[in-house]
C-alpha cells in the first residue's frame, strides 16, 4: 500500500484515500471539432502502459478532493515525485 | 498418559502445570511451555496426517513455521474449527482439540492407501498441468478423488464466535525477529530514542537462543535475553509484539503483523478481548532479522514418520525436554549437524551413528563428537530409509567426493529416528513481498536478500550468518543504521561476548545418490506437503521445462500451504543438477504473502456484520420501517422498494400502488437522488460543458432535465438541475452516480477548465426530498402551504421557495411519473416532519406511500429512461431517441459532442430504444430477453436487441416493456420474437416508448 504526499494538503495519507485517475499530461483537444476520428480515438482509448517511469493522474478523493500529479516507477512502485495540475515533472523517463 | 518420551527437566516448559488435550479423538497430556508438536512428540504420537497425493504417513519433521506436515485442524466446537494450523507454531492450553486433516477417515487407518498408491501411478509429475491444460474430461474423473484426499482442514459451517481487530500503526525502526540480530537491532534503536516495534512469531522473545545451550558473556544466553527484554520494556516508545508474524511486507515500508493474542489461552478468547489482531505498521525503517530454516537432505524414504531436520530435534530436546525417539542416525553435510547427535546424547539416549557426507569432518563439533565416542561414519550417506509409519532403520554407503554416486557397500543400522542437515537457507521471504530478487550466494550455499528499494536492512541469519557473534554485531549495526537514517544520534550498546565454535566448510549437497537411479529408487521426497519427489522433478526437466518457475507450475512444488520453505532450494538443486546447470542459473525462489496461512477474521478485523458495509438511511427511514416497507439496496442506500399491505402479493401491492397515483396522489421518498450545489460565476457555462443540451438561458427559478455523456458520447447519468441564481445551481444525478458525478465535475474543472470560477459540493445528506404525484398532489400541498400553487403562477418546470408545513422548502414543479408532481426539499431534520404533516392531511386523498419499483413501473408507462438500467455505455442520446436532449447550438464542444459524431455512432442500423407491446396483453417480457426476427431460425439466432425495462401495467392493463432494437426507431409496427430459455416464445410489436399520455397533458393541468 502506497504512502503518499498530496502536494495540496502539504502530508504524507496512505493510498486508501486516494483514487488513481489514469495518465497525467492528456489535455483534452481544444478544438474537438478539428480532430479526425482517428485523433479523437486516440485521445480517448490510448494510452501508455510503460515498465518504469511513468506520470500519472491521482485525487484525494478522501482528502481534499483535489487532483495532482504523480511521477511514479511502475516496476518498483517507488514515487519520484508529487506535483500539482499544470506543471510539469522533473522526473523523466530516459 | 505417559510422555515417554519427556526428560525429566530441563527445557522451558513448567512441569508443575499439566496441560491436557486431544489429538484424532484421543486424550493426551503435555505442559505449560509445550508447542501442540512438542507434546504430541512427548507422546509418542508418529503420524500426523496423510500425504496429498500418495497418502503415506507423515510425521512432525521440524519446529516452527516452516513444518509442512503437521498442518492441524483445530476447535473443540463447530463455531471454533480453525484449519490449517502448524502444531509447530500452536502453543498447548488445557482443553486443546486437533485432528489430523488429510487423512481419510483416519490417519493411522485409511481406505486411502490402497488408492493412493493407486493415486500414485494415476497423479505423475505435471498431472496438474496437464489435467488443467487438457480435456475437461480427466478433471472429472479425478476431482472428487483429489477433493477427498487432499485439503488441510476446513472451514466452520457456523459463524465465528471471535472479535478481530486491525490496528494502524507508525514507528521509525520495525524490527522483524527477536533472535540475537533482532534484540540487539531493537536495543540499540530503544537507546537511541527511535520508536520501535519489534515482533516475532513465537510465544517469548529470543529465537535461536531458546533451542541451544549456548552462553552469552559465559551465562544462559537466556538471562541475556531476559536483560534485554526487561529494558525494552522500560521505553515508552518501544512496543513488543510477541505471537506476532510479519506476514507480509508491501510497498513504501508498508508491513503486516498477525498477531495471535489468545490463540495460547483457550479455544475462544476471553470476554472482551480480540482474538487475533492484524497491525498495518508504516515504518521509517525495517530490520530484518528473520533467521534461516534448516534444509533437511533429499534420500530415499526420507518422508517415513521420524525423520526430521536435525535443528528440530535439538530444539525438542533443550527447549521442550522431549526427545522425539529412542536412537539416532544423524546425517549432516555440515559441522552444525553435529549438534542434533550431541544434544541427543545429553538427553541420555542412543546416538547410533553421525553420517557426515564429507571424506572428514573436524570442527569443534565434531571433535566433541568424537571426544564422547560416538559412532561416526565419514564421506557417506543414508541412502534410504526403513519403515512405514516409524523409521525402524537405515541403509547407509560410502559416497563419491561431490556426492553424484554411491561408490561402496550398503550397510543397515537399526534406528528410530533420522536427523538430517544440509545446511541453511536465509528466510528471505519477507525481502522478496516487494518484488526484490533473491541473490545466489555461493559461500553460503544459499540465497541472499537482494537489491530493494525499501527502507530496508538486514541482519544474522538472513544474510547467511549464523554465528550468534556475528548477528549480534550485525544487529547492532542495522540499529545505528536506522537511527542515523530517521536523524537520531548513535546509541552506546556493549554487546555480550558469543562463544564461537571452530567449524569447518561444509559439503554442497542436497540430493543423496541411491544405488540405482533416481526415477528407480524409493521415492525421495523434496515437497512434503505437495508430494513433489527429486524423480518428479526430473520428469519435468526432461519435458522440456529449464525455468524453475515452470517446473513448479508443472510440479506444484512450493504450491503448498508451507509455501516451500523446506523444499524449495532442495528443488532448485535437483533441476539444476537434471539441466546441468547452477542453482541461479535455474532462476530464484519467489515468495508472496503472507508469510504464514492468516485467519480471514484477522484480515477482516471489524469490518464484518453490520460494519462490512455502510448503509445509509434517509431522514424517513423509520416511518418506512414502521409502514412495512421492503427496501431495495441502491449502491450503500436503503430504499423502500414497496409498502404491502395486509396480505398483499407484490404485484398486488405495486397494482395498487400505480393506481393511486395515477387517481389521486402517491409520495415517493426521493432523497437519496444525488445533489450537488454548484456555484460560481462561471457555473452556467460549465453546466453548459458537461451535458448534452442548453442551459445558457435557463432563467432563475427554472429546472431543465440534462443528460451527461462521456467524451465517447455516451449517455452515462442524468438528472435535473434548478436555476437557484445567476451563479447558483443544484444539480441531481441519479441514487448510484452522485459520487462519480461529482468526481467527474472536478476532473474537468481541475486539470482542463481551472479557468471557470465554479465550486462543487455534495449536498445529498442536508436534503429530504419528498415527491408527491397525482391528479390531487396540487390540492394536498396547498394545504400545508399558503403559496399560490396555480398553474399561472408556479408552471411545470419552475421552482419555488415557499413554507411547507410550516419549514422553508424548495418546491420544483418537475414530473417523473408523468403526473402533476410536486418534489418538497427541506432540511433533511424537518424531513420526517413534512412527510408526517403529508399524510394527515393526505388521508382524505388516500396519500399512497410508493416505492422504487412503482416508481420504475410509472416512469415506464411514461418512456422515461433510467441511466443505468436503459442505459449501458454503449448507448449515446439519438440511440435512446432524446436528440431533443441535445444541443449543437452550443458555442463550446461539450463532453460528448465530438463522440456522439464518430463514424460508428452516426451509422445507420444502430441499437435503439423503443416500446415493446407484446402480442399477448399479460406476457411481461422478462429483462434482458434478446430480441429475434425470426425464432425458428438455427441457433446461434441473429440477435436484434434486447429488452431494458419491462412491467405489468395496472394503469393501462397490459404489459410494457422498453428495449434496443437495431434501426428500432425506423421499425415501428414491426414484430419481433423473445425466445426463452424454457423454449417459450413472446411476439411484440415494435412501438413508441410512451405507453401513457403521449402529449403529456397530465402534468400540465
Ligand atoms: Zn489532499
Amino acid at each position: 500500500m502506497f504512502h503518499i504526499y498530496c502536494p495540496h494538503c502539504a502530508e504524507y495519507r496512505e493510498e486508501e484515500e486516494f483514487h488513481a485517475a489514469g495518465q497525467a499530461h492528456i489535455p483534452r483537444p481544444l478544438d474537438p471539432e478539428a480532430c479526425s476520428d482517428k485523433e479523437w480515438g486516440e485521445y480517448m482509448f490510448f494510452r501508455k502502459n510503460p515498465r518504469g517511469i511513468h506520470h500519472e493522474l491521482w485525487v484525494h478523493a478522501a482528502g481534499c478532493r483535489k487532483f495532482f500529479n504523480m511521477t511514479r516507477n511502475t516496476q518498483t512502485y517507488e514515487i519520484k515525485e508529487v506535483y500539482k495540475i499544470g506543471e510539469q515533472p522533473s522526473v523523466v523517463a530516459e | 498418559m505417559t510422555q515417554q518420551n519427556r526428560l525429566q527437566s530441563g527445557g522451558r516448559i513448567d512441569r508443575s502445570k499439566p496441560l491436557t488435550f486431544t489429538y484424532n479423538g484421543k486424550q493426551f497430556s503435555g505442559f505449560q511451555g509445550d508447542t501442540l508438536a512438542s507434546a504430541m512428540l512427548a507422546n509418542g504420537i508418529d503420524v500426523v496426517g496423510r500425504s496429498f497425493k500418495y497418502s503415506r504417513p507423515r510425521g512432525i519433521v521440524a519446529c516452527g513455521a516452516e513444518e509442512p506436515n503437521a498442518v492441524l485442524q483445530l476447535g473443540a466446537t463447530e463455531a471454533t474449527q480453525v484449519p490449517n494450523v502448524r502444531a509447530t507454531q500452536q502453543e498447548l492450553f488445557n482443553g486443546l482439540v486437533s485432528a489430523s486433516t488429510n487423512g481419510w477417515p483416519s490417519v493411522d487407518n485409511d481406505v486411502m492407501g490402497l488408492m493412493g498408491k493407486v493415486g500414485g501411478s494415476m497423479m505423475p509429475p505435471g498431472f496438474y498441468y496437464k489435467t488443467f491444460m487438457f480435456p475437461q474430461s480427466l478433471w472429472d474423473t479425478y476431482e472428487s478423488m483429489i477433493r477427498k484426499a487432499a485439503g488441510l482442514g476446513r472451514s466452520p459451517l457456523e459463524s465465528d464466535p471471535d472479535t478481530y481487530d486491525n490496528v494502524n500503526q507508525h514507528c521509525d525502526v520495525m524490527i522483524v525477529g527477536a533472535g540475537p540480530a533482532g534484540l540487539a537491532a531493537a536495543l540499540t534503536a530503544a537507546r537511541g530514542g527511535a520508536r520501535v516495534i519489534i515482533a516475532d512469531e513465537q510465544n517469548e522473545f529470543g529465537g535461536s537462543l531458546l533451542n541451544t545451550k549456548e552462553t552469552l558473556d559465559g551465562k544462559p544466553a537466556a538471562e541475556w535475553v531476559n536483560a534485554v527484554v526487561a529494558e525494552l520494556a522500560t521505553f515508552e516508545d518501544v512496543m513488543m509484539l510477541p505471537r506476532s508474524t510479519v506476514n507480509g511486507y508491501h510497498d513504501h515500508n508498508f508491513v503486516t503483523i498477525h498477531e495471535r493474542c489468545t490463540d495460547h489461552l483457550a479455544d475462544i478468547a476471553p470476554v472482551n478481548q480480540a482474538r487475533q489482531k492484524l497491525h498495518r505498521v508504516r515504518a521509517k525503517w525495517v530490520v530484518l532479522a528473520t533467521g534461516a530454516h534448516e534444509r533437511p537432505l533429499v534420500f530415499s524414504n526420507n518422508d517415513v514418520p521420524g525423520c526430521m531436520v536435525s535443528n528440530a530435534v535439538s530444539t525438542y530436546i533443550n527447549r521442550y525436554g522431549v526427545v522425539p525417539g529412542n536412537e539416532l542416525v544423524l546425517m549432516t553435510t555440515n559441522d552444525y549437524g553435529y549438534q542434533a547427535a550431541l544434544d541427543w546424547d545429553d538427553a541420555g539416549r542412543k546416538v547410533v551413528a553421525i553420517v557426515d557426507t564429507r571424506a572428514s569432518g573436524c570442527g569443534a563439533r565434531a571433535e566433541e563428537a568424537r571426544k564422547r565416542g560416538l559412532n561416526i561414519i565419514t564421506g557417506s550417506a543414508v541412502i534410504e530409509v526403513q519403515g512405514s509409519k516409524r523409521v525402524s532403520g537405515v541403509s547407509v554407503a560410502a559416497i563419491s567426493a561431490d556426492g553424484g554416486k554411491v561408490i561402496g557397500s550398503v550397510t543397515k543400522l537399526k534406528t528410530d529416528t533420522v536427523a538430517s542437515s544440509g545446511g541453511w537457507s536465509p528466510v528471505i521471504h519477507l525481502s522478496s513481498h516487494t518484488g526484490s530478487r533473491p541473490t545466489w550466494d555461493d559461500k553460503i550455499v544459499g540465497f541472499v536478500p537482494g537489491p530493494t528499494v525499501q527502507k530496508q536492512l538486514t541482519a544474522g541469519g538472513i544474510n547467511g550468518q549464523y554465528d550468534t557473534a556475528v548477528a549480534l554485531k550485525q544487529g547492532f549495526d542495522a540499529g545505528q543504521k536506522a537511527l542515523t537514517e530517521t536523524g537520531l544520534s548513535a546509541a552506546e550498546v556493549v554487546l555480550p561476548k558469543a562463544e564461537t565454535l571452530k567449524s569447518d566448510t561444509p559439503m554442497t549437497l542436497f540430493h543423496i545418490p541411491h544405488i540405482k537411479p533416481t526415477s528407480a529408487a524409493p521415492k525421495q521426497f523434496v515437497d512434503y506437503q505437495t508430494d513433489v519427489t527429486a524423480a518428479g522433478i526430473e520428469v519435468a526437466c526432461r519435458e522440456g521445462y529449464e525455468s524453475i518457475e515452470h517446473v513448479k507450475r508443472y510440479t506444484a512444488m512450493g504450491f503448498g500451504t508451507d509455501q516451500g520453505k523446506l523444499g524449495n532450494i532442495n528443488g532448485m538443486a535437483v533441476a539444476a543438477k537434471a539441466l546441468n546447470k547452477t542453482i541461479p542459473e535455474t532462476g530464484t525462489t519467489i515468495f508472496r504473502p503472507n508469510y504464514t496461512p492468516i485467519s480471514f477474521g484477522a484480515i477482516a478485523g471489524r469490518n464484518c456484520g453490520s460494519l462490512f458495509d455502510p448503509e445509509r438511511y434517509s431522514a424517513m427511514h423509520k416511518w418506512h420501517v414502521e409502514h412495512g416497507a421492503k427496501f431495495e439496496d441502491v449502491g450503500q442506500w436503503k430504499r423502500p422498494w414497496y409498502f404491502p399491505q395486509g396480505n398483499e402479493t407484490m404485484q398486488e401491492s405495486l397494482d395498487r400502488e400505480c393506481l393511486a397515483v395515477r387517481d389521486s396522489v402517491g409520495i415517493l421518498d426521493a432523497s437519496t437522488l444525488g445533489k450537488i450545489d454548484v456555484q460560481g460565476k462561471d457555473a452556467r457555462e460549465f453546466l453548459g460543458r458537461v451535458y448534452s443540451n442548453a442551459w445558457a438561458k435557463l432563467a432563475v427559478g427554472k429546472c431543465r432535465y440534462g443528460l451527461m455523456c462521456g467524451e465517447d458520447g455516451m449517455v452515462f447519468d442524468d438528472g435535473v438541475s434548478a436555476c437557484l441564481g445567476d451563479n447558483h445551481f443544484v444539480m441531481t444525478t441519479t441514487t448510484g452516480g452522485a459520487a462519480r458525478v461529482l468526481e467527474w465535475l472536478e476532473i474537468y474543472h481541475q486539470t482542463e477548465w481551472p479557468e471557470l470560477e465554479v465550486y462543487f459540493n455534495t449536498v445529498t445528506d442536508h436534503w429530504s426530498t419528498l415527491t408527491i404525484s397525482g391528479p390531487n398532489s396540487r390540492k394536498l400541498l396547498s394545504e400545508l402551504t399558503d403559496y399560490d400553487l396555480s398553474n399561472d403562477n408556479f408552471k411545470f418546470m419552475d421552482w419555488k421557495q415557499m413554507k411547507v408545513a410550516g419549514v422553508p422548502a424548495r418546491v420544483f414543479r418537475i414530473s417523473f411519473t408523468g403526473e402533476l408532481s410536486f418534489e418538497i426539499n427541506v432540511q433533511a431534520n424537518y424531513g420526517t416532519h413534512v412527510w408526517e404533516k403529508l399524510f394527515e392531511a393526505g388521508k382524505k386523498y388516500n396519500l399512497t406511500p410508493y416505492g422504487t419499483e412503482t416508481m420504475h413501473i410509472l416512469r415506464a408507462e411514461k418512456g422515461f429512461i433510467i441511466a443505468g438500467q436503459d442505459t449501458d455505455g454503449s448507448v449515446h442520446p439519438y440511440d435512446l431517441g432524446m436528440g431533443w436532449c441535445v444541443s449543437n447550438q452550443k458555442p463550446f464542444s461539450y463532453i460528448g459532442k465530438r463522440g456522439m459524431n464518430r463514424e460508428d455512432c452516426v451509422r445507420p442500423n444502430r441499437k435503439q430504444l423503443v416500446g415493446l407491446k407484446t402480442k399477448d396483453p399479460k406476457a411481461v417480457i422478462p429483462e434482458g430477453a434478446q430480441a429475434v426476427l425470426d425464432p425458428k431460425a438455427p441457433i446461434p439466432m441473429p440477435m436484434e436487441g434486447h429488452v431494458t425495462s419491462s412491467y405489468w401495467s395496472a394503469n393501462l392493463g397490459h404489459s410494457i416493456a422498453m428495449g434496443f432494437i437495431k434501426g428500432g426507431l425506423d421499425k415501428m409496427g414491426e414484430t419481433v420474437f423473445y425466445p426463452l430459455a424454457d423454449g417459450t416464445v413472446i411476439e411484440a410489436e415494435i412501438c413508441s416508448p410512451i405507453f401513457l399520455d403521449p402529449k403529456g397533458e397530465r402534468q400540465n393541468v
